[in-house]
C-alpha cells in the first residue's frame, strides 16, 4: 500500500439513499454535489442501497479505480452497517480503519421528515464532518489473541443441562456449576409433563447421566461461581464448592440459572394449606390426587400487577395442565379457574385448552380492578357477563404465580458485567439479531434466566446458546477491534475518573507509577473515558481529541 | 471422515441465522431457497417490535 501522508489523502464518499428512508426526505443531488466541494475529496457517487450487493461492489471497484486512500459512507446507523463496510474497504485493500460513517438516516431524515430544506443543510454538515474525520484517521490492526477451548455453564436446570450436553459432545471440556446437590433444576419440583403425562424425571435422569457419563462435562454440584475476570476466550472463573476455591480457564460462559416460584406471601389467604401455589399442587398430585372436590385456581398472581408487569406465560398452561390431571384423576371434582386472559399458544397447548373444557373445566374471566375474594370454603368473584358477584364453594384453592429471578441474579450480573432488567431477569444483547448473546462477548444466556420459559424453550434455549459459544470455541485464534483507548502515561494523573467510568472493567491502575493502564482487549472503543480526560491524557486511535465520543454518539 | 458440509433447506430468517452460525463455526454451508431472494416472511415486514428495526 502506498504511503498515505497528510498531502495523499484521497476520499471517497459513498451518499445512501437507503431506498426511500434518506432519498424521500432529502436534497440527494445538493449533498453529492456538496461533497464534492470538500476538502481531498476525490470521488461522489449516490447508491439506492449502499449496503446491497451493487453498492458494496461499488465501494470495492472505486478503491482502487480512483485510488481511494479513505472510504465515507452516508448512510444508516454503524452499529449495524460500519462492519459490512469496512469489510467491502479491507477486501479492496484498504486498512478497514481507514473508513468513517455519517449517519444521516437515524440523526437526520429520520427526524427532520417535514423540513427537506433545514435537515438536508444538516446532512451536509454531518458528511462534512466524517469527510474532515476520515482525514485525519490512521491505520490500525485488529489484536489477535489465543484462547481456551473450553466452557463454564453456571446452572444445572434443564437449560444448561441442554447447553453443557451439547458442547461436551461438540468435543469442548465443560464445567456444569450448579448451586444445589442435584442437577434438574425446577423440573425436580414438578409431577407431569404434558402432553405425554411423562415424569420430568425421566427427563432429568437421562440427561444427568449421559452428562456425568461423558467425559468432557465435569459436573459441580453444591457449587457456585464466586469470580470471574477475564474476556472473551481467556475467561478465568473461580468455582467455589464444599468451602474450597478452584479457578479454572475458560473460553466461554454460559448464564443459565433459572428462575424460582413467586411465593405469595400475603395474597388471597395463601397459607400453603388450604390455598396453595400451582408448585404446591405439584408435589401434593406427585403423592396422589387431594382429596379436595372442589377446586378454584386463580391466574395473574402476583404478575401483570404494578409491582411485576410482565406475564410469566407459562402459568395458563401450568393450570390447565393440573386441571385436566385433577378431573382425569376424579371426574366429579369441580374445577373453576379465574383468569383475565389465557395464554395458550402453540398447537398442542389449545388442543390442552380444549380437552379441559371437554372435561368439564369452568373457566370465568375477571377484572382486575375487582379482584376475586377467597374467604371460607369459598371464592368470590364479580362474574363480567352476568354483572354479579357469585360464590364458587372451594375445599382447595390454587395460585398461579409467576417464575421470578433468581435472588443471585444481581451478583451474577455484577460479576460478569452482564444487565439484568427492572425485574431481574438478563438481558439479551439484541432481541431479535442477538437473543441468547449478551453484549459482552463470550457470555451467552438461556432459559429461565432470561425469561419464564416452557420445558422445550429451555431446552431449545440451551442448544442455541451452546451453538452460540461453538463459534468462539471453534476457532484458533480471536481478533479485537484496533479501536481502543490509549493512556498517555505522561501526562495521566492517575485521577481514576476514566476508570470509574469504564463498563468494561478495561482500565487498570498501576498504583506504583501512578497512572492508569487500558486493556486493549477488554476496551471495546466506546469513548465514555474521554470526557474524563482530567490532562487530555486518554486518546483514542485517531488524534482527533473527541473522536471516541463522536463515535459513540454516532450510534 | 464424515464430510463437515451442511444443507440447510428454506432460507427465512430461522435457515439464515443457521447458516450464519454454522458458517461462522467454519462449516461449509449450502443454504436453499425456493424463492428468487432469501429473507422469508421476515422481508415482507417493515419493521419489527420492540426495536423498531429495519427489518430488511
Amino acid at each position: 500500500m502506498e504511503d498515505q501522508t497528510k498531502t495523499d489523502i484521497r476520499v471517497g464518499v459513498f451518499v445512501c439513499d437507503c431506498g426511500s428512508n434518506i432519498a424521500g426526505y432529502l436534497d440527494m443531488q445538493a449533498l453529492v454535489d456538496y461533497a464534492k466541494t470538500l476538502p481531498n475529496v476525490v470521488h461522489v457517487q449516490e447508491n439506492l442501497y449502499t449496503c446491497s450487493e451493487g453498492g458494496i461492489n461499488e465501494i470495492k471497484n472505486a478503491i482502487p479505480k480512483y485510488n481511494l486512500t479513505r472510504v465515507v459512507v452516508a448512510s444508516c446507523t454503524p452499529r449495524t452497517h460500519e462492519p459490512l463496510f469496512m469489510g467491502a474497504c479491507e477486501e479492496a485493500g484498504l486498512n478497514p480503519y481507514l473508513f468513517e460513517m455519517a449517519n444521516i438516516r437515524d440523526q437526520c431524515s429520520w427526524v427532520h421528515m417535514k423540513e427537506k430544506e433545514r435537515g438536508t443543510e444538516r446532512a451536509k454538515g454531518q458528511i462534512g464532518m466524517a469527510v474532515a474525520k476520515a482525514a485525519r484517521l490512521r491505520e490500525l490492526s485488529r489484536i489477535q489473541l489465543g484462547l481456551t477451548h473450553r466452557a463454564v455453564v453456571i446452572g444445572g436446570g434443564i437449560s444448561g443441562m441442554s447447553a453443557a450436553m451439547a458442547l461436551g459432545n461438540m468435543g469442548y471440556e465443560v464445567d456444569l456449576v450448579e448451586k444445589s446437590d442435584r442437577l434438574g433444576g425446577l423440573l425436580n419440583d414438578l409431577n407431569l409433563v404434558l402432553p405425554a403425562k411423562e415424569p420430568p424425571s425421566n427427563l432429568v435422569n437421562d440427561l444427568a447421566g449421559r452428562l456425568n457419563e461423558n467425559p468432557k462435562v465435569t459436573v459441580h454440584t453444591r457449587s457456585t461461581v464466586s469470580k470471574s475476570e477475564g474476556y472473551v476466550g481467556n475467561f478465568v472463573v473461580t468455582i467455589n464448592g464444599d468451602g474450597e476455591d478452584k479457578t479454572v480457564k475458560t473460553g466461554v460462559i454460559i448464564v443459565a440459572i433459572g428462575g424460582r416460584v413467586l411465593k405469595p406471601e400475603g395474597l388471597f389467604g395463601y397459607d400453603g394449606k388450604m390455598v396453595v401455589t400451582q408448585l404446591d399442587l405439584e408435589a401434593m398430585l406427585k403423592d396422589g390426587a387431594p382429596a379436595s372436590k372442589n377446586v378454584v385456581m386463580i391466574q395473574c398472581v402476583g404478575s401483570r400487577c404494578a409491582e411485576r408487569t410482565y406475564c410469566s406465560r407459562i402459568c395458563c398452561m401450568t393450570a390447565v395442565k393440573n386441571a385436566i390431571l385433577l378431573k382425569e384423576a376424579d371426574p366429579e371434582t369441580k374445577v373453576t379457574i379465574l383468569y383475565r386472559d389465557m395464554q395458550m399458544y402453540g398447537v398442542e397447548n389449545e388442543d390442552m385448552f380444549r380437552r379441559s373444557k371437554e372435561l368439564g373445566v369452568r373457566y370465568v374471566t375477571f377484572d382486575p380492578a375487582s379482584p376475586p375474594r377467597v374467604e371460607d370454603g369459598k371464592v368470590l368473584v364479580h362474574h363480567l357477563r352476568m354483572g354479579r358477584e357469585i360464590s364458587i364453594p372451594a375445599d382447595l384453592v390454587v395460585l398461579s404465580t409467576p417464575v421470578i429471578a433468581q435472588e443471585e441474579a444481581g451478583d451474577i450480573s455484577t460479576m460478569l458485567k452482564v444487565p439484568v432488567n427492572e425485574n431481574g431477569f438478563f438481558l439479551e444483547g439484541h432481541v431479535k439479531l442477538k437473543p441468547l448473546d449478551f453484549a459482552t462477548d463470550g457470555v451467552y444466556l438461556c432459559g429461565n434466566a432470561r425469561f419464564p420459559s416452557t420445558i422445550r424453550e429451555a431446552v431449545s434455549q440451551g442448544l442455541g446458546a451452546a451453538a452460540r459459544a461453538a463459534i468462539v470455541l471453534s476457532k484458533d485464534a480471536l481478533f479485537t477491534s484496533g479501536i481502543v483507548a490509549d493512556i498517555n502515561p505522561d501526562t495521566c494523573c492517575g485521577c481514576l475518573g476514566c476508570v470509574d467510568v469504564c463498563p468494561y472493567g478495561a482500565i487498570n491502575y498501576f498504583e506504583d507509577r501512578g497512572v492508569c493502564q487500558v486493556n486493549k482487549v477488554l476496551c471495546k472503543g466506546c469513548g465514555g473515558d474521554a470526557p474524563q480526560r482530567a490532562r487530555r491524557a486518554v486518546r483514542g486511535s485517531t488524534d482527533s481529541p473527541t473522536n471516541r465520543s463522536t463515535r459513540r454518539l454516532s450510534r | 471422515m464424515a464430510s463437515k458440509e451442511v444443507l440447510i433447506i428454506g432460507g427465512g430468517i430461522a435457515g439464515m441465522q443457521a447458516a450464519l452460525d454454522l458458517g461462522d463455526m467454519g462449516i461449509r454451508v449450502h443454504l436453499v431457497e425456493k424463492n428468487p431472494s432469501i429473507g422469508g416472511k421476515m422481508a415482507m415486514l417493515d419493521k419489527t417490535f420492540p426495536t423498531n428495526d429495519c427489518t430488511i
